[in-house]
């Protein structure tokens, strides 16, 4: 995956960005089952791979698909970046180790979730939408503002004129 | 691209097995891996091989606007309409235990129409996306 | 430290994601990096859920150990919030595209900057 990111980073024509992207997706998800998160590697793959590259696909196709030169070298945001991932892994450092059974995160609510008062087998879908059900709620209506805001922003008019306005210096 | 041999019996193929297995994946959430947004998500992805396969303008005959944005207020109703009828038959908003006689049965009911609320949502606001973007691009020059 | 090493991969693709979106100044790219960024935050949460020798948290009698099901819950509307976002982004591009017709951000200031030379559009809708 860093191979893939790495290519990304530096390739121009924005097609194969889109292609690495849903590449990107794939292993993504690969990993997420590798970590037990079916779940979550179901929805990644449906989504960050098949409706991501689709939208971007379809945006590109109504712009110029080629990055421009850039101008500069980019020293200073490596620097930035550089930076920030240092101070990220000295913070990281005090987290937990990897499969540890101990830690916090496995103590406060978990348990009584596991005890299965619902009788659904799938926890994930049971704490999503009845433990949780008021946060999926809220998810649901951002999913449906998105699809409300992006109504307003790209609706043709309805009396045929071609929705791109004219060009006029603005006085 | 529905001049295209292959495209077209792919398509009569894979579409109705694609929608079969998001109903599937939709109802059982359950029991494995699956839920609400999957199912949403590959209902779209369907559609969306359709009106690449054969056009929007004949998609836009099977699904017309409407339908979509129908589907799209309908879904978030009837999350929120299942709070509500939790509030009528005498528990908190959005509480399943009150939905049947049997606590365990009432939270089945819950979620099952909680899940269909959300795909529907899902799935409509993914085509919706996809019709937009695809209309846009009638009267723009490729540069 | 041989513990903490998923925490490397996470911080690495963090980075390079926030790289894109500092250093790149096509409009796509930068979307691209910030999906990039969002990807690498999901890996944040699950693994420290995952348990060795562990599966999936679906409930049946031949197991005993489960991973912590509470971060895929998270995730779960993490990623569907992530494409909601990246459709107005790429919608807002479009737009962009339509009034100042070029989507590099230093060009896209420079239009700003001086609207004489380069002219761009007053919006009626």
């Amino acid at each position: 995956m860093a191979i893939t990111v790495f290519t990304l980073a530096r390739t121009r024509k924005l097609f194969s960005v889109v292609v690495l992207s849903g590449i990107y997706s794939f292993l993504m998800a690969t990993v997420l089952v590798a970590l037990d998160a079916v779940d979550v590697a179901m929805t990644e793959a449906s989504v960050g791979a098949g409706i991501s590259t689709v939208l971007l696909l379809a945006a590109l196709s109504l712009c110029r698909s080629e990055e421009a030169k850039p101008v500069y070298k980019p020293w200073l945001p490596l620097a930035v970046s550089v930076t920030t991932g240092a101070l990220l892994i000295y913070g990281a450092m005090g987290l937990p180790n990897f499969g540890d059974a101990d830690a916090p995160m496995h103590r406060n609510v978990v348990p009584r979730y596991m005890q299965n008062e619902v009788e659904v087998p799938n926890v994930v879908t049971a704490v999503l939408a009845s433990f949780r059900g008021y946060d999926t709620l809220g998810e649901t209506t951002v999913v449906f503002t998105a699809g409300v805001g992006l109504i307003a922003l790209l609706r043709r008019r309805k009396n045929n004129e071609p929705a791109k306005p004219s060009r006029q210096d603005s006085i | 691209m529905k001049d295209d041999l292959v495209f077209r019996v792919v398509g009569k193929l894979l579409i109705p097995f694609t929608l079969l297995f998001a109903i599937y994946v939709q109802f059982f959430g359950d029991f494995g891996p699956g839920g609400g947004f999957q199912a949403g998500v590959i209902i779209a992805a369907a559609i969306i091989f359709y009106a690449l396969i054969h056009g929007l303008e004949t998609t836009r005959r099977i699904m017309p606007d409407w339908v979509v944005e129908a589907m799209l207020a309908s879904g978030v109703l009837i999350y929120a309409g299942v709070g509500v009828a939790g509030l009528l038959l005498g528990g908190n908003y959005l509480d399943y235990n009150v939905l049947d006689h049997d606590a365990v049965l009432g939270q089945h009911r819950g979620i099952f129409w909680v899940e269909v609320g959300v795909a529907t949502t899902v799935s409509s606001v993914m085509v919706k996306i996809y019709y937009m973007f695809a209309s846009r691009g009638g009267s723009e020059g490729e540069p | 430290m041989i513990g903490h090493f998923t925490y490397i991969i996470t911080v690495f693709l963090m980075v390079a994601g926030l790289f894109i979106v500092i250093a790149r100044s096509n409009l796509i790219k930068k979307l691209i990096g910030l999906s990039i960024f969002q990807t690498s935050v999901y890996l944040l949460y699950i693994t420290p859920g995952k348990l060795v020798g562990g599966t999936a948290p679906i409930i049946s009698p031949n197991y005993t150990i489960y991973s912590n099901p509470l971060p895929h819950v998270l995730i779960l509307t993490a990623i569907v919030v992530g494409v909601a976002t990246l459709a107005l982004g790429l919608a807002l591009t479009v737009r962009i595209r339509e009034a100042y017709d070029t989507i590099e951000e230093d060009e896209i200031l420079a239009c700003d900057e001086n609207p004489t030379t380069a002219p761009d559009t007053e919006q009626s809708a």
